[in-house]
């Protein structure tokens, strides 16, 4: 049975962590900005930075309980944990990177140490130093040295963040091939919507050393509950929201009205629409259309990025793609944009 | 020069061979009391590691006769520790070669302790952090990763610890004397024949200081110079 229970309280100058992460999911993500406690949530767990209170348990075995206290060393948590900039020591051969974890260095252990370098594809290199490999290949021997020594959960910081782009988006897929095999619990933590939207099965969403959000990963994409946790998943349009009735919002900061066919809960006060997700509207006003009075237009290798005049201080962002675009450049701009209902995310500031 | 070769035939040697004993057994004591210490006051918060880091400092900002004036102080065999000392152990600090490596090792320790402190406030903290993860014991990742990874800074601590324990003149003067073929050494030599009006044999060594100086400067540019490479002129 894997499962990971974390309730984690801890205080740093005026900075209050209290975060509870619950799952039985193989691959878990953690979402928020940076200084959001995400970082420090999974050192915690690690053993690396102390708690003041709370329980770690993973898969019945207790790593941490201030009441029983109980607070295992990192060194016995057998918690594997990909740091931001990999830490491989400098001064040891790949080889001996991966040895690290497996102390003595007799046959069995070098075998060991072999064979999960050929199966991370850095087999030859044996010999190098960290400092002689590549990004990509310094990221291989990092999960190397942590699969080595057989961890019963394996924690990743931020793991793509050294990365420039090309590397990072192969580096991704490279990342789940590495895991396929590893049948513990995955952590990532990130600030990077996509890549938490392709790892996790299970989401979590820390704001201001809270958990404001979780579920799984694709239901917390659709319905992130409140707007914080909706700007995080990559929402671009959010505006203050005012109950008519149970089926009509007024969008303060856009200055229209939408009806809604869903009934809207009261707690609702703000709404959300993704920029990709507008439908151009040629010809007469339609429900939930805004005009399309348009203030900028950012032209990107592969979109472009149209700001939309709005009553409220920011202009909506509608971001068109490929065969959309075909369109607009055939027809002219639309006269209007129309959000269409399921994908109006009714937000609420608590939940 | 010809004067230095016939000099160098009749010489007593003594000095440089108790200077060169002097300098090693003091480095080695400061080697390992300075990774000692520095690696206990890098753990300590602000306010302690001030404190703690101004007396481990200490004698290597006094004048040598000072620290030379606190070490009779506690060693002389005419007060309580040096008494104590001398009858139950049967160790005698003043006058002898053991008085040489205290006061060089005192003089010189502080050199080592903040080269190896700066090596090792430089090292990426996660660093250890993985090492712990991996299972490693702190004192493996104390071999193993903190001192290779601070190997530069260690190793020109190391050397100028043993440049400073070598030419120890101050404290060693009042603690050892200048006994030779005791604890004459070198400095202590070159400060007696000059006293003489003997400038050749002052001047020849004098050569030998310099020589061994530069030697050991060259080893420290040497050694951190491989770590430099890598860095752009300006």
């Amino acid at each position: 049975m894997k499962r990971l229970y974390a309730d984690i309280h801890k205080r740093i100058g005026g900075f209050d962590l209290n975060a509870l992460i619950e799952s039985d999911a193989s691959r878990i993500g953690i979402l928020g900005e940076s200084g959001s406690g995400k970082s420090m949530t999974l050192k915690s767990i690690a053993g690396i930075e102390t708690v003041d209170s709370g329980h770690i348990e993973v898969n019945g075995r207790v790593l941490y309980d201030s009441a029983g206290k109980i607070d295992l060393k990192p060194q016995k948590r057998n918690v594997g944990y990909m740091f931001q900039n990999y830490a491989l020591f400098p001064t040891m051969s790949v080889m001996k990177n991966v040895m690290a974890g497996l102390g003595r260095a007799t046959e069995e252990n070098l075998d060991k140490a072999a064979d999960m370098l050929r199966r991370f594809r850095m087999d030859g290199f044996e010999d190098k130093l960290p400092g002689e490999l590549s990004g990509g290949q310094q990221q291989r021997v990092a999960l190397a040295r942590i699969m080595v020594t057989e961890p019963e959960l394996i924690l990743l910081d931020e793991p793509y963040s050294a990365l420039d782009s090309y590397l990072k988006d192969r580096m991704q897929v490279e990342m789940l091939e590495m895991l396929e095999d590893y049948a513990g619990q995955v952590v990532m933590v990130s600030h990077s919507r996509d890549e938490l939207y392709r790892f996790s099965e299970e989401l979590f969403i820390v704001s201001d050393g809270r958990i404001i959000r979780h579920g799984e990963t694709r239901s917390v994409f659709s319905d992130p509950g409140d707007s914080v946790a909706a700007r995080l998943t990559g929402c671009k349009n959010l505006s203050a929201a005012r109950l008519i009735d149970e089926h009509t919002i007024e969008a303060v900061d856009w200055g229209i009205t939408l009806s809604i066919d869903r009934t809207v809960p009261s707690s609702v006060n703000c709404v959300g629409y993704r920029a990709h997700c507008f439908e151009p509207v040629w010809g007469g006003r339609q429900k939930n259309c805004i005009s399309c009075d348009i203030v900028r237009v950012d032209d990107l290798p592969f979109e472009k990025n149209y700001y939309i005049r709005t009553p409220g201080d920011d202009p909506l962002c509608w971001f068109v793609q490929g065969e959309e675009q075909k369109i607009i450049d055939k027809k002219g701009l639309p006269d209007y944009l129309k959000m269409q209902e399921d994908q109006i995310l009714l937000l609420g500031q608590d939940q | 020069m010809s004067s230095f070769i016939e000099l160098a035939k009749t010489l007593d040697w003594s000095p440089l061979w108790i200077s060169l004993k002097t300098g090693a057994v003091a480095t080695v004591i400061s080697f390992f009391l300075g990774l000692w210490a520095a690696r206990k006051v890098i753990k300590r918060d602000y306010r302690a590691k001030s404190i703690l880091d101004g007396i481990l400092t200490l004698p290597m900002v006094l004048p040598p006769t000072v620290a030379g004036f606190f070490l009779l102080l506690i060693f002389s065999r005419r007060r309580t520790f040096g008494i104590f000392l001398n009858d139950t152990f049967n160790i005698q600090v003043v006058h002898t070669w053991l008085g040489c490596i205290l006061a060089a090792t005192v003089i010189a320790f502080p050199l080592m302790y903040r080269n190896a402190r700066a090596a090792f406030e430089q090292i990426d903290a996660n660093l250890v952090y993985a090492g712990r993860t991996l299972g490693m014991s702190e004192t493996s990742i104390f071999w193993r990763i903190v001192v290779p990874t601070a190997g530069p800074g260690i190793a020109s601590g190391t050397i100028l610890t043993f440049a400073r324990a070598m030419g120890e003149y101050g404290a060693t003067s009042m603690l050892a004397g200048n006994i030779p073929g005791k604890t004459g050494t070198v400095s202590q030599r070159i400060a007696m024949v000059i006293q003489d009006g003997d400038y050749v044999t002052a001047g020849f060594w004098v050569a030998v200081v310099l020589i061994i100086a530069f030697v050991l400067i060259f080893l420290i540019n040497m050694i951190t110079g491989k770590h430099m490479k890598n860095i752009r002129k300006w």
